[in-house]
């Protein structure tokens, strides 16, 4: 028999997992940021916007599967953040949207707007999609200022409707640490699946400046986090301010510590093998590397007794997995739908590896494809 | 549960989830149906190995690209708006109403985003059969995702399958089959797909009459036409058939909207069905604030509404005045009246359940949980009925009469015409003379704007005609709401709005100039 707070555990993992494939895949808005300095010519942007193009829809269906996926295991979070941060939700949809059309209507014939407005779209996405997303889930540290009534519907106590997270240095520093890391990997991805010397001397030089920036911005979250004080559950339920508690996480949890380690090193290992040793194929060990980092983190947000949605302004209202999640009945019918995953992971690296078997020239933007 | 909401924060709340909604459905059942056109053009293609099979089918894709995009912008915003608009309504509900969701996701975007990149991309890097597989595993997953989606609409309008959690505050999912094989779930799901396969046909029948008339691209359009006038004939016969189950279905689960859908007021046996009418102002009223709806004129088949409900011409159909005052004793519906105190009764259990809690009197709270949240009978027969609690009226569980009648009647005429259509379409194909008849081809290009019309006019019926209720007889939509300001919903509903026309008009404009541009030689 499968015990609730296995599920609930589970679910949370799934959730993290999908947060974590998200942030990797936040390297097409990474690359988006750039379509516009990066490139030496026309054609050089074509094939960046082209590269990039062909992997949109991940980006853009993981973050739908994973409002999904929240919405189906926590719906307590989906309630409460989403009704309350509403201007933070908003401006990330409104980003989000712009996207979806700028690829496919960017560089088609009568397109009403003008390719570059449709450019100035993939732009705006690339900045504010993955800066507003880390500023976002940085609250599930540093909290965030709302109560629930005794029919848990949330009563969000400013008027500002999550912009009021901009305040907060901390969630700032994750936010920039999230838009330089998807630079980062955009840069890498362009490495790897283009073919242009000229790019890619360029690509390797604006490398070293989006990476030191990463790493800068993530040390200054991380260690703010570490040394401050954290949201815990105590014994009789009640949520408490404990201090170091996401340090005590990750050191009373050494398999999530192990992961977190490894995947600071992967990401390292990239950034280090492509600027120092030229690879090509570096994006797979930052990509691995962020995927372990991210998903660690949230781990350290959730289990071992943490509140992962607190309330600045009413600790008891804050959220944990066990009293933000569905019921063991909902939790157990999808437990058996996530079976469907491996098979989902499967295909996706099929169709993959079928589309990229070739790194994108300039030869092939003049083929009869379809090109954005 | 907030009691005192401002009705402008539920009615922008409304325009805005109504707006994305809208514009939502403009694009998506063409996705639905003409992934399958696409599909069987290409299956022919790999079959035939003839050029020009291939140039049609990557004719058709541009057009579907197009369109795909916008269809995949406007969507993510109505899956959120669940969570930013409707925040209530997703922890009261949200364990039965994300399971579905997450699901379409899981199953159905992934295998669609996958594989449209392969379908767009692949033509010169994977084999023929992989891509042709690709392109059927789109449309499959497209319409998968509209399976997900659907069923979780139809809970809203028959929910089932899950029971009440004092503690928690919200419904549980107690049995996945009922939610999925729900009656109006089932009936949605193949009404909504034929009807997009329908629209999908009726574009490509129109793309193409144009061309005829432009006298160009003669092989390939004649051939468009014939696989759309089939595909489309079928799927017009098919969302007829489950146009009629979901009436059927609908006056049981939904008497109110089936009664407003007919402009019905007072019921009868040997009820007859208006096939066409024109409504007027009248001085009656249904009790004391909504105004009945009188007929200017009609045409009415005799009897057809006894005999579709309930099989023959003796079955009583209750019109809006019977189901406040007396419910309908054949189909088990009780009276408006009733439902608001029995909504009433069970408001006031959770509250007195919610209050002991409160005051840390476990005794109480565990008396009233055991003789109430444990029974059955309270459940099924109160609890039921809790949203009626928050009607001031029983006529506030009317929904706006003219815009059910008007839009359901729009729809169900547009639906015939275009099986006319179909027909009339493959005759002149038949009889070689399609190209001859240019009045037909004009009608069958000024159909594009008419299918378009009477799908966007289901919807409105759909959600309209539920109205009070985001889920029917549990909770109206004032509840539902989440407490932001109304200036900030009208302010996103401005954003939303220029945000879609602009991106609507650039759709169309690129769409036009594709098809007058023509398929690439």
């Amino acid at each position: 028999m499968i015990s609730y707070i296995f599920l609930q555990h589970y679910w949370w993992m799934i959730v993290s997992l999908l947060a974590s494939l998200l942030v990797f895949l936040l390297f097409v808005q990474g690359g988006q940021t750039m379509i516009f300095r990066l490139p030496g010519n026309e054609s050089q942007k074509t094939m960046i916007i082209n590269t990039l193009g062909r992997k949109w829809e991940f980006t853009f269906t993981t973050l739908v599967t994973f409002g999904g996926a929240f919405f189906a295991s926590f719906p307590l979070f989906y309630a409460t953040s989403f009704g309350g941060a509403y201007w933070v939700w908003i401006a990330i949809l409104f980003s989000f949207i712009i996207q979806a059309v700028a690829y496919e209507y960017r560089s088609k014939p009568a397109n009403v707007l003008g390719k570059k407005t449709f450019d100035i779209f993939l732009y705006l996405n690339g900045a504010l999609g993955p800066f507003l997303l880390g500023t976002a889930v940085a609250t599930f540290f540093t909290g965030s200022y709302f109560s629930l009534n005794y029919m848990n519907n949330v009563l969000w106590a400013t008027p500002f409707h999550g912009l009021e997270a901009l305040l907060d240095g901390r969630n700032i520093a994750l936010g920039l640490a999230v838009l330089f890391l998807a630079k980062t990997n955009g840069l890498l991805y362009i490495i790897n699946s283009i073919e242009d010397e000229d790019l890619l001397i360029r690509a390797r030089n604006k490398l070293i400046f989006n990476s030191i920036a990463f790493l800068a911005f993530f040390l200054i979250f991380l260690v703010s986090i570490l040394l401050s004080k954290g949201f815990a559950v105590s014994g009789n339920g009640s949520i408490v301010m404990e201090n170091f508690k996401y340090l005590h996480n990750l050191l009373q949890m050494p398999v999530v510590l192990v992961f977190f380690l490894a995947g600071v090193g992967s990401v390292l290992w990239g950034i280090g093998t492509s600027v120092f040793k030229g690879r090509r194929d570096s994006i797979w060990y930052t990509g691995a590397g962020t995927i372990a980092v991210v998903f660690s983190l949230f781990l350290i947000a959730g289990f071992n007794n943490t509140a992962f949605y607190p309330s600045i302004y009413d600790l008891n209202s804050s959220l944990t997995i066990s009293k933000a999640a569905s019921s063991k009945f909902t939790l157990t019918t999808m437990f058996y739908v996530s079976f469907i995953i491996p098979f989902v992971v499967a295909y996706i690296w099929y169709a993959w590896k079928s589309i990229n078997n070739r790194k994108i020239t300039e030869e092939e933007m003049k083929e009869d494809v379809h090109v954005y | 549960m907030i009691e005192n909401v401002d009705l402008s924060l539920v009615d922008w709340s409304r325009a805005q989830f109504a707006l994305t909604a809208i514009y939502h459905w403009l694009f998506v059942p063409l996705t639905l149906g003409l992934s399958f056109i696409v599909a069987m053009m290409e299956t022919i293609y790999v079959k035939t190995g003839k050029e020009e099979w291939k140039r049609m089918t990557r004719f058709w894709m541009t057009l579907f690209g197009i369109n795909f995009a916008i269809g995949v912008a406007t969507g993510i915003i109505l899956e959120f708006e669940f969570g930013t608009n409707w925040s209530n309504y997703s922890w009261f509900v949200g364990d039965i109403f994300g399971a579905p969701l997450a699901i379409e996701g899981i199953l159905a975007f992934f295998l669609e985003s996958t594989f449209v990149a392969v379908m767009f991309f692949g033509w010169n890097k994977v084999s023929k059969k992989f891509h042709l597989a690709s392109t059927w595993l789109v449309a499959i997953g497209a319409n998968l995702s509209a399976l997900w989606i659907l069923v979780a609409n139809a809970w809203m309008q028959n929910p089932v399958g899950m029971t009440f959690n004092p503690d928690t505050a919200r419904n549980e999912m107690v049995n996945f089959w009922a939610v999925l094989f729900n009656p109006v779930a089932v009936d949605k799901f193949l009404h909504t797909i034929f009807s997009g396969f329908l629209l999908a046909s009726v574009f490509v029948m129109g793309i193409s009459a144009w061309f005829m008339l432009k006298k160009r691209e003669e092989w390939l359009t004649k051939r468009s036409i014939l696989i759309a006038a089939v595909f489309g004939l079928l799927s017009s016969l098919m969302v007829a058939f489950t146009g009629d189950m979901s009436a059927k279905t609908l006056a049981k689960v939904q008497p109110v909207k089936f009664a407003a859908m007919e402009a019905l007021y007072d019921g009868s046996k040997d009820a007859g069905l208006v096939a066409f009418g024109v409504l007027k102002k009248s001085d009656e009223k249904i009790l004391e604030k909504k105004e009945v709806k009188d007929f200017a004129m009609k045409i009415r088949i005799p009897g057809l509404l006894s005999i579709m409900t309930g099989g023959s011409r003796d079955v009583f159909v209750p019109g809006i005045r019977d189901l406040i005052s007396y419910g309908d004793s054949v189909r088990n519906i009780l009276s408006i009246s009733e439902m608001m105190q029995r909504g009433l009764y069970a408001k006031e259990v959770l509250n007195d359940y919610k209050r002991a809690k409160m005051l840390n009197d476990k005794e109480q709270a565990e008396i009233i949980k055991n003789e109430y949240f444990g029974s059955r009978t309270f459940l099924e027969e109160n609890f039921r009925y809790f949203g009626y609690a928050f009607l001031n009226s029983p006529e506030d569980a009317v929904p706006n009469v003219p815009v059910a009648f008007y839009t359901f009647h729009l729809m169900v005429m547009l639906g015939f015409f275009f099986i006319l259509v179909c027909m009339i379409a493959l005759f002149l194909l038949y009889r070689g003379s399609l190209q001859k008849n240019k009045w037909f081809l004009w009608v069958a290009l000024l159909s594009i704007p008419l299918v378009y019309i009477c799908s966007e006019a289901g919807w409105v019926t759909a959600e309209m005609g539920r109205q009070p209720w985001i889920i029917q007889d549990l909770m109206p939509v004032s509840v539902a709401v989440s407490q932001i300001s109304p200036g900030a919903v009208m302010t996103t509903f401005i954003l939303f709005a220029v945000l879609f026309t602009a991106l609507l008009a650039a759709e169309v404009s690129i769409m036009v100039k594709q098809i007058k541009t023509g398929p690439k030689h």
